[in-house]
């Protein structure tokens, strides 16, 4: 080894490392921004190594230099403008964009070459590799790209019914599996390379179309988790240890995320992937949950009970992002807190539309990050809370699950009814997800406000301001 | 089995290890960022990309290699950035400590909310 492919080598391995530390960084928001410009700067450290490998190994030709030149300009560009124009309520879907280009940019490497061993040898240690980054690759980029069009509303956030899909699934799965392993046995005929193609894209269709609104979570993380094993199998394909590295990093924070969320969801990730049970939620039929009386409250009464309390906990939950309503509890909360009140924001792990969401929402709404707490810390600090506000939550506030024999038995959930008084904004008694009865909603120290959560928490805002200003 | 596949069968299954080990640690309050954070770092299939352009010869394979750079720098670019603002947004409490608070050049304005909310 000269001494420049040592130091090339020595560079990549710096980047690794930290890429590494930049990701531990993330482990408290006062260093999460370091980390990210840390992991940035060591990008931009493995990219110029590259082309100084590339530029050695002399083998690129001047049009493929300015081609690549010109494609990283027009990407970068359109990178930095959707990065600084997006909506926070909008980020599942534009990391669910960067994630299918991510896979499509790992698909494409895996094409390049095998298109340029066309009619030659390729021994197996490159061409199984290929052929699983490139299924990985496709099924991520039509899979990311429907979850992006469903998040968006391009696409039906209803499950979609495709008839047949278990069958057409395990179909393509055969046919993605015969026809890599007939690339592999002749790496020559690039026939079997197009049909692959092909089937894996069907394939992610087939993957993201049944998914329900509220099951997106859970889908995000995992096709970050493919984009991850994608990008770790171009590594192996092109023999590259910095992608290796970071493919599987990333490959690990999908998976972590994916459990997570499922266990959040109380549901197997198979179980999701193999197509959601009821729609997207909130459009069950209304009534009264077994007969059993419902109390009723306006803005004015809800107000007074906040006005007067020494502790609040408010509850946001998907409703809450779908409404847009972060400013508007972000200021409800802000002018309670002036008022000597103590509020805090219990968030269940699946509230809002990707893992952390409504974290993020709340903190654009300039909600400072002490309040968040976690389901953990909610669950002991409800017993000694006067108010809990539940805005646009359902299934993550519901006792049953603490009872066996119900669709939600078993899931984590916030011991809402633990606060001595609780107050649901909510537009109808409409089922959520799970499409259960919610018994929160006939607890007797449960009021039941009746609005679209945007409408509400500035009705109640102005009732606290008139009561107590 | 060739030495080198082998290295890169063992880096592959420890960096597995390391990533399940550091990420575990992240609170829920991050996932956001964290998810988004990763999927940048998942841009470095542009070196991937840079280093499979040496290969390319034709008119079809200069076209996927083009097409693999726009989609690498822009998951790359715009993932970074992206994290970036929106780790900027968590903030502590303003009556902790004034002083030393945010950074002394807090941008003017933050570029104002685009109007894109008819999409949602």
């Amino acid at each position: 080894m000269n001494t420049f492919d040592t130091a090339t080598w020595f560079a990549y391995l710096a980047c690794a490392v930290c890429f590494v530390i930049g990701l531990h960084l993330m482990n408290a928001p006062h260093t999460a921004r370091r980390g990210n410009l840390l992991s940035a700067g060591a990008m931009a450290v493995a990219v110029c190594t590259a082309v100084a490998r590339a530029a050695r190994a002399g083998g690129t030709g001047t049009v493929v230099w300015i081609l690549l030149a010109a494609g990283i300009a027009v990407g970068s560009a359109a990178g930095v403008v959707l990065a600084r124009r997006v909506r926070m309520t909008a980020m599942p879907q534009l990391v669910s964009l960067f994630n299918a280009v991510g896979g499509g940019a790992a698909l494409l490497i895996s094409l390049t070459q095998a298109l340029t061993v066309r009619g030659t040898g390729l021994p197996a240690r490159v061409s199984a590799p290929l052929v699983l980054g490139l299924a990985i690759g496709s099924v991520t980029l039509s899979g990311s790209l429907v979850a992006a069009g469903k998040l968006q509303g391009l696409v039906s956030g209803a499950p979609v019914r495709v008839p047949g899909r278990r069958a057409l699934g395990a179909v393509s799965l055969l046919a993605a599996l015969g026809t890599a392993v007939w690339f592999v046995a002749d790496p020559g005929d690039d026939v079997s390379v197009f049909v692959l193609l092909v089937v894996a894209l069907a394939y992610g269709l087939l993957l993201a179309l049944p998914i329900g609104g509220a099951d997106m979570p859970v889908v995000i993380s995992l096709l970050n988790a493919f984009t991850g094993l994608a990008v770790a199998m171009a590594g192996l394909v092109v023999d590259d240890l910095v992608l290796i590295i970071a493919g599987a990093l990333v490959g690990a924070a999908g998976s972590i995320l994916t459990g997570l969320m499922a266990k959040a969801m109380n549901r197997s990730v198979g179980a999701i992937v193999a197509g959601g049970f009821g729609t997207s939620g909130g459009t069950g039929p209304s009534g009264p949950a077994a007969g059993r009386p419902v109390h009723v409250t306006e803005a004015d009464d809800a107000a007074v009970q906040l006005a007067y309390a020494h502790k609040v906990v408010i509850v946001p939950g998907y409703g809450l992002a779908v409404a847009h309503a972060e400013h508007e509890v972000a200021a409800l909360a802000r002018f309670l807190g002036e008022r000597g009140i103590d509020v805090a924001f219990a968030i269940h792990p699946v509230a809002g539309r990707m893992p952390g969401h409504m974290n993020v929402l709340l903190a654009e709404a300039n909600v400072p990050y002490e309040q968040f707490i976690d389901m953990d810390q909610a669950n002991s600090r409800f017993a000694q809370t006067d108010v809990a506000l539940v805005v646009g939550a359902n299934d993550v506030t519901n006792p049953a699950a603490r009872r066996p024999g119900t669709a939600i038995s078993g899931m984590p959930i916030l011991d809402v009814d633990a606060a001595k008084s609780v107050v649901v904004i909510k537009r109808s008694l409409g089922h959520g997800y799970a499409g259960i009865d919610n018994d929160l909603f006939t607890n007797p120290r449960t009021s039941m406000f009746f609005a679209d959560a945007k409408a509400g928490l500035t009705a109640l805002l102005g009732s606290v301001r008139t009561l107590v200003g | 089995m060739s030495t080198n596949l082998l290295i890169d069968i063992t880096v592959l299954v420890l960096s597995l290890l390391v990533g399940f080990e550091v990420i575990s640690k992240v609170p829920a309050t991050l996932h956001t960022p964290l998810m988004s954070a990763a999927n940048a770092i998942h841009g470095v299939v542009l070196v991937g990309v840079i280093t499979v352009a040496g290969l390319a010869g034709g008119p079809l394979a200069y076209a996927l290699v083009t097409l693999a750079a726009v989609f690498a720098a822009m998951n790359v670019v715009g993932g970074f950035v992206v994290t970036d603002r929106m780790l900027g947004m968590f903030r502590d409490a303003p009556s902790a400590d004034p002083a030393p608070a945010p950074a002394p050049a807090p941008a003017p304005a933050r570029e104002p909310p685009v109007a894109d909310d008819r999409a949602e």
